[in-house]
């Protein structure tokens, strides 16, 4: 039976508050701080057993199987952790002359070229620190080439109404109108829709391939020739570019912008939240206007280069130096074959999961059948039959020490259970997530809705937290 | 394959589902696209590996091997050996963001008292659990002042860094925000109030300042600033150096809706710049415009206290493209680092910590000062940076270069009227051989 580890583990604060301490008077009046900053004065021992205990209240891919769709939750070499605290890239600065960070212009620079080749792009910027910030980035770019063109109409982006959140977030930001079109009954793009949405007005069409339900736009060469005879420009989120690393390349499927997530595909650990790196690739026209500095080779040394007309910056200095290391360092581990063999493996177990659950009948599985590395169920018969809902069942799996998939997206299924199983995870552990899964939507619905009950608290309860935001030892304070 | 379990069993798994080779699961790739390999070498084994990152780094040259007096914001702080312990707790660093709170209350409350200690130094309500960096940090903060306001200009000093007011253009230039350079006074290297006074209307949405400024120079005239700015009801944007404030105001005592600054500083090693830790904090009235990620405080279903991310539906993963930001991974290991840092610090070493640095501050510029050619830019009280004339930037960086020890940021690609100077900076890792290793090689190019 699977526990974690409960304590009551009080909060720094609660173990010593300091009230009203008064600093040594150092600088002019002015700028002399009145009072000390309320942080208790602890001793070493206590402070570390109480983070060793808190991290003992956390789940990690360290601890089990972290089937979060989307999210490619896979394993982190520990080489490449130790290799990036060493004190030759530790203990760097970002403004050193260049001829003292020869090594680290090496690795970004080398880095690069390890991306372009397996997304077939003409080159790349490290510059951005995730995901997220490589959409705004990407938009940003598609927004100067157009303007570069003197087509200066385009405000719209387009995307399927399966696509992660950060997609629209991204164009808003970069201030764009999104217009969000419905797939098709196989769960692709709709190419009618796409075809009338397109206009002289659209900036981008922003894609997934293999999309969030996990499934191949087998279209695509349509989409991006349909995409480019209007003049707008084919986005690539590459969130899920560990299903087809050595098999396909979003380059030669048209995309002209991709970015990549290095914490999720290139295994640099997501950190409870990042840091991450989310890089950018384009094809040769859009090379410049990368953010500055680019990484220049010439006569066997490596230069910053500023001096283009760029977009700027969209982030300090070169990006999450330590994250792209880490990254650098996964590739070389792996190399052609391991990286071939990380996009085979994560299809076969996504798809080994997705027939042993198809079979039980015990979930429903919409659209086309064939997975790449994630797939979608829905537990929505369960809700309708027995009011268990895919919460429940994620708040259940919990119980038998197993992270639950993502819950709720994409948004056209409905109870919604996303599972990425990634190349990480060994068939006995696949065939107890499945079975363990069978055996919840067995369960008295009691039971599952009572979930969970062997983990550090119960079920917790997120609409107080709304209502009543208490986000400060502060507030906490005058709450009590 | 080492990291690939079923790396041996393909074929039984593949007969399981009744596939006969891999290759028909990438059968929905349309043909002309499949590729056979990638033109990238085979994967290296972890020793091959280590040589190789061996070679490469002994390409840098390290602050242990040659320490540097850069300037410009970020800098090399020393580490207590008991933050690196903490995260590398593999629970912590391996696990995602905390969606499912039940398997992440170590992380979530962990995140809890790193907001609650950002709001203690910076004297603000609330602050968030990270984003990107200092500098994108910025960029939010405008974003969000149009967001409160509606208004369309945001003002800034060039005594902030170039890098910032670059990102603060991309960041801004969605929305519509003008932003709007003001010089800074060029005695003091402070804003000039008059200038500031000059360029606020009934538009501005927003100013922003730095406290110390990217020369490393305190604003004193804070109250006087914070008094301007609100004659116009815009929004008070403040930027810290968390290092600096165990002796120096927090800024909501004088005023500040939103106070900003690169956390990086804290706890979290140099990285050649990244990771990074963008701090973002606010008053209470403005929490649901806040961009990224917040904890709070709720309980289960016992009653017993617990921790979860709250108003979610701000973010982008409920809100799509009505959000406060796009923000989604964040920094939050490196958050982690600076909550167990500023712990390991406590209120007392945190002040001590700025103490030395502020000292160290005046004891180099006062070492440099006495040489025959260097003198100070500005005569504004200096933190752990400052900007020096020197005979010959070129010359002596090369010098400098050549003696194994590094100088200061050159700051003439960057302000044109700073022909030969210098910003250095120094802290708590400078001990007095490489004070007077600098010193004594700056007095041969004098």
């Amino acid at each position: 039976m699977y526990r974690s580890a409960i304590y009551d583990e009080p909060l720094l604060i609660e173990l010593e508050s300091k009230i009203k301490d008064i600093p040594e008077k150092v600088l002019p009046l002015s700028l002399q701080r009145k009072e000390k900053a309320n942080i208790p004065d602890l001793d070493e021992t206590q402070i570390v057993r109480h983070f060793l205990r808190l991290s003992q209240m956390n789940y990690g891919i360290e601890s089990g199987i972290y089937p979060l769709g989307s999210c490619t939750m896979k394993y982190n070499p520990k080489i490449c952790e130790e290799i990036a605290k060493w004190d030759c890239f530790a203990m760097t600065h970002p403004c050193q002359d260049e001829s003292t960070i020869q090594g680290n212009l090496q690795i970004l620079y080398e880095l690069e070229q390890m991306l372009c080749e397996i997304t077939g792009m003409h080159s790349f910027t490290l510059q951005p620190a995730a995901g997220a910030q490589g959409e705004f980035t990407g938009l940003l770019l598609a927004k100067t080439y157009h303007d570069f063109n003197k087509d200066f109409n385009r405000n719209e982006i387009i995307l399927p109404d399966t696509s992660h959140g950060t997609n629209p977030a991204s164009a808003t930001m970069a201030g764009y109108k999104i217009i969000e079109i419905p797939s098709t009954k196989e769960g692709t793009v709709d190419l009618e829709i796409l075809e009338k949405t397109l206009s002289e007005k659209t900036a981008c069409f922003m894609l997934t391939n293999p999309n969030t339900l996990g499934i191949f736009e087998f279209d695509i060469l349509k989409i991006s020739k349909m995409v480019h005879a209007k003049g707008a420009l084919l986005y690539y989120d590459g969130a899920n570019i560990n299903a087809i690393m050595g098999k396909a390349r979003p380059g030669d499927m048209g995309f002209d912008i991709v970015h990549l997530n290095l914490h999720k595909t290139f295994s640099t650990p997501h950190g409870g939240g990042g840091p991450g790196a989310g890089p950018i690739g384009v094809k040769k026209k859009f090379e410049r206007f990368l953010p500055i500095p680019r990484i220049v080779k010439k006569n066997d040394k490596y230069h910053f280069n500023y001096d283009h007309e760029s977009i700027g910056k969209v982030k300090a200095y070169y990006g999450n130096f330590s994250v792209l290391l880490k990254a650098y360092i996964y590739i070389l581990l792996m190399g052609n074959n391991g990286l071939k063999e990380t996009s085979e493996v994560a299809v076969l177990n996504s798809n080994y999961m997705k027939k042993k659950i198809v079979d039980s009948k015990k979930y429903k599985l919409p659209y086309k059948d064939l997975r790449k590395h994630e797939f979608v169920i829905s537990c929505e018969h369960l809700r309708q039959e027995r009011g268990i809902r895919a919460l429940d069942v994620a708040k259940r799996l919990l119980d038998y020490g197993l992270h639950p998939p993502t819950i709720y997206f994409p948004l056209i299924v409905k109870e919604a259970l996303m599972i990425e199983p990634t190349e990480s995870e060994s068939k006995k552990n696949l065939d107890k997530y499945v079975e363990t899964l069978i055996k919840i939507a067995e369960e008295d619905k009691e039971t599952v809705k009572n979930a969970p009950n062997n983990t550090s608290v119960k079920r917790v309860d997120e609409a107080d937290a709304v209502k009543n935001p208490i986000l400060t030892w502060k507030s906490l304070q005058r709450y009590k | 394959m080492k990291f690939i379990p079923n790396s041996t069993i393909k074929n039984s798994m593949l007969k399981e589902i009744g596939i006969t080779d891999i290759d028909s699961l990438f059968s929905d790739i349309p043909k002309k696209i499949r590729i056979k390999n990638l033109n990238l070498q085979d994967g290296l084994s972890q020793q091959e590996v280590e040589v190789w990152l061996r070679k490469l780094g002994e390409k840098n040259k390290s602050f242990c091997e040659m320490p540097n007096f850069l300037g410009g914001g970020i800098k090399i702080h020393y580490i207590p050996a008991a933050v690196k312990s903490i995260i590398s707790r593999s629970e912590f660093y391996t696990s995602y963001t905390p969606y499912q709170p039940e398997a992440s209350q170590g992380f979530l409350q962990a995140m809890f008292e790193y907001q609650s200690m950002i709001a203690e130094i910076t004297g603000m309500d609330i602050a968030n659990a990270s984003v990107y960096d200092g500098a994108t940090a910025l960029g939010e903060a405008a974003l969000m002042c149009t967001r409160i306001n509606k208004r369309k200009t945001f003002v800034v000093a060039t005594n902030i860094s170039w890098d910032k007011r670059c990102v603060l253009k991309n960041y801004t230039k969605g929305a519509g925000i003008k932003v709007k350079e003001i010089s800074y006074n060029n005695k003091t290297g402070k804003i000039d109030l008059d200038n500031l006074k000059r360029n606020i209307d009934h538009d501005t949405a927003g100013v922003y300042i730095e406290n110390p400024n990217f020369f490393g120079v305190f604003e004193d005239k804070v109250e006087e600033i914070c008094t301007i700015i609100k004659e116009k009801q815009s929004l008070f944007v403040v930027g810290v150096d968390p290092i600096s404030l165990g002796i120096a105001k927090g800024p909501g005592e004088y005023g500040a809706d939103i106070v900003i600054g690169e956390g990086r500083n804290l706890g979290n090693p140099v990285d050649f710049g990244g990771s990074t830790l963008g701090i973002f904090t606010c008053r209470n009235e403005f929490l649901r415009q806040v961009p990224g990620r917040i904890i709070g405080i709720t309980q289960d279903k016992e009653g017993k206290r617990a921790f979860c991310m709250t108003l979610q539906t701000r973010e982008q993963h409920i809100r799509r493209g009505k959000a406060t930001s796009n923000i989604c991974t964040n920094e939050g290991l490196c958050a982690l680092a600076a909550v167990a840092y500023l712990s390991l610090l406590g209120s007392n070493g945190l002040e001590q910590l700025s103490k030395i640095n502020f000292e160290k501050g005046q004891l180099l510029a006062k070492k440099i000062t006495s040489l025959n050619g260097y003198e100070k830019v500005f005569n504004g009280v200096h933190f752990n940076e400052f900007v020096i004339k020197c005979p010959d930037t070129q010359q002596l960086n090369k010098k400098l270069i050549s003696e194994n020890i590094h100088g200061g940021l050159i700051l003439e690609s960057l302000y044109p009227k700073l022909k030969n100077c210098m910003l250095f900076g120094i802290t708590e890792m400078h001990n007095n051989e490489s004070i007077e290793k600098l010193v004594s090689v700056l007095k041969e190019v004098e």
